[in-house]
């Protein structure tokens, strides 16, 4: 019971917390706010990679396989893609 | 208890990555802050728990890896929302997936009832987000056709279909324990929540995208989260969270900005033009353009690039028909063509002006603008007023004063950019048909109007080299601007695309 209710606070927590920054991005950067957050929901890469902390089935092992592939293309995709965005915004001097 | 620190740590340097999310430079910083913070969590995990199949492991990571990177660095700025799109399915895929594995192992003890409960509700979020998200990035890639497919009695088949994934949900949970008939009806289940993710996201047209793909964003945060309770693991649970918040602020953003409820967008009611007298304001306000044309320039663009020339203050409006148009990089340099004959030169940026939040900056930034000169809505709209010229490329429903003037149409309520306020107003659409809403928009037929009709790229195009000619033209014809000017078309030459937003 204390588990669940652990879980239910960090949940909540963790909600909160991330509305009270994220409420405060500017409209500029909100295309790569969603792509960095989708990067970050990848985090199921950690249960992929659990998966594999015990000994696995065949139809196991191809199913955390590909839940591995998608995870890791979120995340370094996710990454990669924000970043390139990012390093385009350019501002010139104001002494022009 | 030192486990509960270091997941305490990592989530710390999450959020700081996240709070760093204000300036484009600090934001790059706090993207790889958050990178570090997520290898952390895996280098946590595999220390803590340990990995059998190493080899196996090792490759399918790897392959993962460079597949993403691999199309990250090659998507320009046009396909990111397509891209973000098929990033959530790919998110929902692995909730799925992972979910399904805890829940049909048989080598492990089986799962408490809350853990069950949580990686069932993993599974169906996962599964719709992946087949809703494909949906959507077939919609934004122009894949699919981008208006809203309905079906017939769309709503109950929504409402059956959901209440059949309860029922699957129940019996499986009560009923089946291990085995054939508990991977068949989870199976089931999942079958289930694909459909739903389907009729769900085919209803959506192409303008609303950004309210789905801010919703596919929470949904995919969600699964992820209820697959951290699954499997009792706390990071994930606060990864999960995060983005769930971020991915509701997003969707909460995009409907305001569009005057519309969550409930109206998802539940198909799209905006039709009510029967009746539309705009009072539009029948009435026309002037007679005839009466100053006659001394004035024939040839439209002319007449723009002669406003421009006399404006000390540019305001300009890029919808995504400019995106459609690939004119983002004239648009750009006409912007700083100006800004270099001493003009003030700002972008209006309208929240949904693209097909997700935040896109049109991207696409600018994509094409080199000093993000500087970006505005956004509510610190703009007060600065028409002193402006001389508005210069809307690509976007109509963003700047229909019917939004305020008219109180029964589809966009009645919804914030625009008082371009209307501006002392000139130059229009470079493909055409003057409505926009999305389908409310015509009035500020084609204000006599201060100049509509510069075709491929904004062309059109654009155009302005500058007239602005061009007279830079580099002897003695300037320092013409002072001529306030009302007549509303002039030029024909149409093909409608392949509808520029107005």
């Amino acid at each position: 019971m204390f588990d669940v209710l652990l879980m239910v606070v960090i949940f909540v927590a963790a909600f909160g917390i991330g509305y009270a920054l994220i409420i405060r991005v500017p409209q500029m950067l909100h295309t790569p706010l969603m792509s960095m957050t989708n990067a970050i929901s990848a985090v199921t890469i950690l249960g992929a990679l659990l998966l594999f902390s015990v000994p696995t089935t065949r139809a196991e092992k191809v199913l955390g396989g590909v839940a591995i592939v998608t995870a890791m293309f979120n995340v370094v995709g996710g990454f990669v893609i924000t970043d390139r965005m990012l390093g385009m915004f350019k501002k010139k001097d104001a002494a022009v | 208890m030192s486990g509960l620190w270091i997941d305490l740590g990592i989530i710390l340097i999450l959020v700081a990555g996240i709070a760093q999310f204000r300036t484009p430079r600090a934001a790059r910083r706090g993207n790889l802050t958050a990178a570090a913070a997520l290898l952390c969590a895996v280098i946590a995990v595999l220390v803590r728990h340990g990995v059998l199949d190493v080899p196996l492991v090792a490759v399918v990571a790897v392959l993962g890896s460079c597949f993403g990177g691999w199309v990250a660095t090659r998507v320009n700025m046009i396909q990111i929302p397509a891209m973000v799109a098929f990033q959530h399915g790919a998110g929902g895929v692995a909730a799925l997936l992972v979910s399904f594995v805890e829940l049909t192992r048989d080598s492990v003890e089986p799962l408490a009832r809350t853990a069950q409960i949580a990686a069932l509700l993993g599974l169906v979020i996962g599964a719709a987000t992946f087949s809703g998200s494909l949906i959507a990035s077939g919609k934004l890639a122009n894949r699919l056709q981008q208006t809203p497919t309905n079906l017939p009695r769309h709503n109950q088949l929504l409402v059956a279909n959901l209440a059949v994934l309860i029922v699957l949900g129940v019996w499986a949970g009560v009923t089946a324990s291990a085995g054939l008939v508990l991977v068949t009806s989870l199976a089931l289940i999942i079958a289930g929540a694909v459909v739903l993710g389907v009729i769900f996201a085919i209803r959506i047209g192409g303008a609303d995208m950004p309210v789905l793909i801010s919703f596919l964003n929470a949904t995919a945060g969600l699964a992820a989260a209820f697959c951290g309770i699954a499997i009792g693991n706390r990071l994930l649970i606060a990864c999960g969270a995060t983005v769930a918040a971020s991915g509701s602020i997003l969707t909460h953003v995009m409907c305001r900005a569009m005057n519309r409820g969550l409930t109206g967008v998802f539940a198909g009611l799209r905006p039709h033009i009510a029967a009746g007298p539309l705009l009072p304001a539009a029948a009435a306000t026309p002037k007679e353009p005839s009466e100053l044309s006659a001394a004035k320039p024939a040839d439209p663009c002319i007449r723009a690039a002669q406003l421009l020339r006399a404006a000390q203050r540019v305001i300009i409006i890029p919808g995504y028909g400019m995106a459609l148009a690939e004119a983002s990089e004239e648009v750009v340099r006409l912007g700083e063509q100006l800004t270099a004959l001493n003009k003030e030169v700002l972008f209006a940026i309208h929240p949904v002006a693209g097909r997700m939040p935040g896109h049109m900056h991207v696409l600018l930034a994509e094409a080199e603008v000093d993000y500087g000169k970006l505005r956004e809505l509510k610190d703009v709209n007060g600065q028409f007023v002193q402006t001389d010229v508005a210069l809307v490329v690509g976007a109509c429903d963003v700047v229909n004063p019917a939004a305020i003037e008219a109180s029964n149409t589809p966009i009645s309520g919804m914030p625009i950019l008082r371009a209307d306020e501006a002392r000139h107003v130059v229009v470079c659409n493909l055409d003057e048909r409505p926009g999305y809403s389908g409310v015509p928009n009035p500020l084609y037929r204000n006599s201060k109007t100049i509509l510069l009709l075709g491929d904004a790229q062309a059109t654009v195009g155009r302005l500058r080299q007239q602005l061009e000619g007279h830079t580099h033209g002897a003695a300037a014809t320092s013409e002072t601007a001529s306030p009302p000017l007549a509303r002039e078309l030029v024909e149409n030459p093909s409608g392949q695309y509808n520029a107005a937003e």
